[in-house]
């Protein structure tokens, strides 16, 4: 018996959350098949089987499966499922709108937001807003799992010689429609796989004021995010929000501004390599779990570090 | 058209909650119980399609314990018009509560069923597109923006790369996020009229629904703690410690 990845793409690219799930998929038995399905999406299948141990690639093309619609994705996995034991996806916007559905249909619990595999049927989850980890054991034949992809380090990319085979699409089911996408265009590295993340709480007062933020972004080369507050307060999009109803991130080096440290946000970041806290109130939980706190005013803070750091680099 | 709203009872949210010494699980003796979040928004939806006319009817449905009657009687206050407790002491995992949800579906026929995306004690994040395929229904989930015309919702949805708008065929499952909405407080008016408001009550036997759990906690522990690490008096000493000592820039 096998595993079988969903793989998320969009055409063109296989999407780096894709890399880490094949990683997760190693840790269970059995060879591990990638499943790419999209419309000209060509370069993406031979992305997949250019990765370290994935054995098979299996391309469905179909113009429904142009845009990730959950009815069509989730009856074409059904329809392959017979042949596996792990059906993965990451635990991404995509894969959390896609498995569940699949489990349901093939009678099975899913296990959402794997962050250890301890054996075929036993995963570690956190629930509560990362408050407690959770060892479950399924009792299902067959075992559907999203990932996090921060708690598992990216399969090897490029090394990989797997076949592709081509596979029937099903027939559309014509529930939904896509309509179409605005993707926030940034040119700031992406969240979940920055190496630096800056983000802002209810603090900053201000969308505007984001743009301090942003100036020690570009410095440090990092990805900007926001705490629940701050999206709540409309000061930035919801894609910025790190924490249990958003992104989880774990960079080499977080840095919290004006965040007080509430309970969910703690759950998108606490596995950060190297945490920074900025806040006024020397109380704040965010020092509780900081390596380094300086307690003063973000708005003198703020641009006293991004001129320090630019001075440093020379 | 009527609109059916499953809410969860759960640990409120400013709650910080315990592991059990002994890892069976979480002590929420006593802790202050709440309607989870994401529903209380899926809540106030229904009412807003009520004021517009595009819903008729709301009905909130919680499985549970008694006690989750509370929980109802806070969807009835909001402006639910009745409530139905599926009252069971089981365990209840998300394809079980899905499994009951669709019986409850049978007997109401409901054009739209809104629901939180997660509920925030399990963090699961599957109740809903489970229920839309056990239905075969379509599904968007994660909606920030709900507009229904023409026997169709057209939901822009929050997706990690921005946002994505689809358009599914009604009967669907909607799930919501955070923006959708700001949930109103109910008034003591309405909590008053709201303890008069019909309230059924079924168990999983009469909806022919066995809710066995499917997964097994064997354990459920402390997660690692980070120890609380220095404060810095500068900038400059700040930098100096991320480049020397954390090496990280």
């Amino acid at each position: 018996m096998s595993v079988l990845v969903l793989a998320q793409h969009d055409n063109r690219t296989l999407d780096k959350a894709t890399l880490h799930t094949v990683a997760a998929a190693a840790r269970l038995p059995g060879p591990i098949h990638v499943l790419v399905a999209g419309h000209d999406c060509g370069a993406v299948a031979e992305a997949a089987a250019a990765l370290e141990g994935v054995a098979e690639v299996l391309r469905v093309e179909h113009p429904a499966y142009a845009d990730p619609l959950a009815e069509d994705l989730a009856a074409l996995l059904v329809s392959m499922a017979a042949d596996y034991d792990h059906l993965l996806a990451p635990a991404t916007t995509f894969g959390k709108n896609v498995m569940p559905r699949v489990a349901a249909l093939l009678d099975v619990a899913q296990v959402s937001d794997v962050v250890e595999i301890l054996g075929p049927d036993t995963f570690k989850r956190y629930i509560y807003a990362g408050n407690a980890l959770a060892t479950v054991r399924s009792r299902d034949a067959r075992r559907v799992l999203t990932v996090r992809t921060t708690a598992f380090p990216p399969a090897g990319s490029g090394a990989g010689r797997a076949e592709i085979a081509t596979v029937a699409a099903v027939e559309p089911t014509g529930l939904s429609t896509f309509l179409g996408r605005e993707v926030a265009k940034r040119e700031r590295p992406e969240l979940t796989s920055a190496r630096i993340v800056v983000s802002g709480g209810r603090g900053l007062g201000s969308g505007e004021n984001f743009k301090l933020l942003e100036e020690l972004a570009d410095v440090l080369g990092a990805a900007v995010g926001a705490s629940r507050a701050a999206v709540d307060a409309g000061f930035v999009p919801n894609d910025y929000q790190v924490g249990q109803t958003g992104k989880i991130v774990a960079p080499e080096l977080y840095v919290a501004v004006g965040i007080s440290g509430a309970i969910q946000h703690l759950a998108g970041m606490k596995d950060s390599k190297v945490i920074v806290a900025i806040n006024k109130d020397e109380e704040a939980p965010i020092f509780q779990i900081a390596d380094y706190g300086i307690v003063g005013d973000l708005f003198k803070i703020v641009p006293e570090l991004t001129a320090e750091l630019r001075r440093a680099r020379g | 058209m009527r609109v059916l709203v499953p809410v969860k009872r759960v640990v409120d949210y400013n709650v910080k909650i315990r592991v059990k010494a002994d890892q069976s699980g979480v002590d929420i003796t006593g802790a202050k119980m709440s309607m989870n979040p994401f529903d209380e928004i899926a809540t106030e939806e229904a009412i807003r399609l009520k004021e517009r006319g595009v819903a008729s009817e709301i009905v909130a449905v919680s499985m549970g314990e008694a006690k989750c009657q509370e929980t109802l009687r806070t969807a009835l206050a909001m402006g639910a018009d009745r409530a139905i407790l599926v009252e069971t002491s089981a365990e209840l995992q998300p394809l079980a509560v899905a499994k009951l949800l669709k019986a409850i579906v049978a007997r109401e026929q409901p054009g739209l069923v809104l629901m939180g995306k997660q509920a925030i004690d399990d963090d699961s994040n599957q109740t809903a597109q489970m229920l839309a395929g056990l239905l075969g229904w379509p599904q968007a989930t994660f909606a920030s923006r709900i507009e229904i015309a023409d026997g169709a919702a057209t939901v822009a949805r929050e997706v990690d790369e921005g946002i994505e708008t689809i358009r599914v065929r009604l009967p669907a499952v909607v799930s919501v996020d955070l923006r959708l909405n700001e949930p109103r407080y109910a008034s003591l008016p309405n909590i008053m009229k709201a303890k008069k408001k019909p309230l059924d009550v079924l168990t999983p036997e009469t909806l022919g629904v066995d809710p066995a759990p499917r997964l097994e906690y064997l354990r459920v522990e402390e997660p690692p703690k980070r120890k609380a690490g220095v404060k810095v008096g500068s900038v400059q000493e700040l930098v100096a410690k991320l480049k020397s000592e954390a090496g990280v820039i």
